[in-house]
């Protein structure tokens, strides 16, 4: 093939405009066949139940301390914030409903997505990535084991099946969070609380939330494991995987928690 | 022997990464039974022609039978029935860390299902005793183990399915002499005891010279000689010569 051409200096901005277009579609694609591959080998035998299994207690089960405690700091400090900027016009009863509705609709999701992709992200990058470099990934073809199987199918159902019950968690305890420290420290009528609370919990407000958090899921793990299975270069490559892993599971998680808010809202 | 075909037959195998050729034409012919080692330099293109045989990688040109079958191109359930007849030593031993010895072992029989435990257990402890561990590192993670312990571990690992061809790379790198020499002797015995074909790539000529029958020298992409052990140190061929003798003096640069 002759080589091309190099662009006029006039044309060089965009040459590399047009490079780095074409990077991000080539990237988007191998993700998405990535994501293919993982869910339609998923669906042949053999299945691995025990790996789904060990794979949801890593990321929901043990994740569940640091995302608790997340969670309640976060509702006691949202229903210190709506006291103190209500108390300007006489509108802190409305503590109880902004808590509930902000932590069910936004703040329980993302806060759950990147605390979840944070932890959960980076060490599938970090362990896959690791089995790359030191050829166990090699080993386990050699072995007649398909890695999507054995390795990344179990990781993404877990995920998207772990986010959701986390995220219910987070919520309840986001709630419970903003209640204590509205009965607490605000001396707001604990009884008047939950019956506002109750009034502004709306299921269609939990579907959202439970959609979100699946979808989430699916990115934290996929970003975890598409980088780690593409890394090369060694200790560097596996440190480079980790890094990329988390940062574009978090911009996965903030860009598509847009969308759908403004396709539900929009 | 020599009416049969060969049990791995290259012909004309290339593969390059990028525009840097590693593999230019080989041809090699590996007997049913006969243990070969591939010496050459670092970058000689050595792991590269294992892979290409175990369809890790794809040649760009060329031929690879193994047992006369063509396997350049194959996948699916036909790539899984080929793979069945090779174990592999990898150089790093490539165990797997977050399993305990013996499911490591016994992986290539349950491709990591967790089935049958006590049966998998007595044959992962019979084939740890084919390489001198006994049962107390069963239970143990990889990490908790040697270097040299995990080299056995992983020949147990390469041996446990039976294969009938079986892949060493770089056997003895990283272990001192000693340690290198057991692994030699345990290499040389499974080759004999189970009757296997075995193809070694290694840079230890104490190793090629104890574990092969015969040794092919790789030299930019091509073999640039292959003969009989003894024949290693008298070969005629100037790039055997000066790798054998390691000298910085000679045709390879």
């Amino acid at each position: 093939m002759p080589a091309s051409k190099p662009a006029p200096a006039l044309l060089a901005p965009f040459a590399a405009i047009g490079r780095l277009v074409i990077g991000m579609f080539a990237a988007v694609g191998r993700v998405a066949l990535f994501a293919l591959r993982t869910i339609g080998r998923a669906l042949l035998p053999p299945y691995y139940p025990g790996r789904f299994l060990e794979q949801l207690a890593h990321i929901g089960w043990f994740s569940l301390p640091v995302v608790g405690l997340t969670a309640i700091f976060t509702g006691a400090a949202l229903a210190q914030q709506i006291y103190t900027a209500g108390s300007r016009f006489s509108a802190t009863s409305t503590v109880p409903a902004v808590v509930v509705i902000g932590m069910v609709r936004e703040l329980g999701p993302v806060l759950v997505g990147l605390m979840v992709a944070g932890r959960v992200s980076s060490a599938m990058a970090a362990e896959i990535g690791t089995m790359r470099v030191t050829e166990q990934l090699d080993a386990l073809t050699t072995l007649r084991t398909d890695s999507y199987r054995y390795l990344m199918a179990p990781r993404l159902f877990a995920a998207v099946v772990a986010l959701p019950l986390m995220v219910l968690a987070a919520n309840a305890i986001g709630i419970f969070g903003g209640w204590l420290l509205a009965v607490q420290k605000l001396h707001f009528n604990s009884a008047n609380y939950l019956t506002v609370t109750r009034q502004y919990m709306s299921v269609d407000d939990f579907k959202m939330a439970m959609v979100k958090a699946g979808v989430f899921g699916f990115f934290i793990a996929l970003m975890g494991c598409y980088h780690g299975y593409r890394t090369s270069g060694g200790a560097a490559g596996v440190g480079n995987a980790t890094r990329n892993a988390v940062v574009s599971a978090f911009v996965l998680i903030l860009s598509s928690n847009f969308l759908i808010t403004a396709m539900v809202f929009g | 022997m020599a009416s049969a075909a060969p049990k791995i037959l290259l012909d004309g195998v290339s593969k390059e990464f990028g525009g840097n050729v590693v593999l230019d034409g080989v041809n090699l012919a590996v007997e049913a039974g006969e243990s070969l080692a591939i010496i050459g330099q670092s970058g000689s293109g050595k792991s590269v022609t294992l892979k290409c045989i175990l369809g890790l990688l794809q040649p760009d040109h060329g031929s690879i039978k193994v047992d006369g079958e063509e396997v350049v191109g194959l996948h699916g359930a036909a790539l899984d029935r080929m793979r069945a007849k090779f174990g592999m030593l990898f150089q790093g031993s490539a165990l797997f860390d977050s399993l305990p010895i013996w499911r490591n072992v016994t992986f290539g029989l349950t491709q990591g299902r967790r089935t049958d435990v006590t049966r998998m257990k007595a044959i992962a402890e019979e084939n740890l005793e084919r390489v001198g561990l006994d049962r107390r590192v069963l239970n143990l993670r990889p990490s908790e183990l040697s270097g040299g312990m995990q080299k056995r571990v992983a020949l147990a690992r390469a041996i446990a399915p039976r294969p009938e061809i079986i892949f060493f790379d770089e056997p003895t790198t990283g272990l001192d002499p000693i340690r290198a020499d057991v692994i030699n002797d345990l290499i040389v015995s499974l080759v004999e005891d189970l009757g296997v074909t075995a193809l070694t790539i290694t840079h230890d000529m104490a190793s090629a010279r104890k574990i092969a029958h015969r040794v092919a020298m790789l030299y930019e992409g091509k073999i640039v000689w292959i003969g009989p052990r003894d024949r290693l140190y008298d070969s005629g061929n100037p790039y055997v010569d000066q790798f054998v003798q390691g000298r910085a003096e000679g045709p390879i640069q």
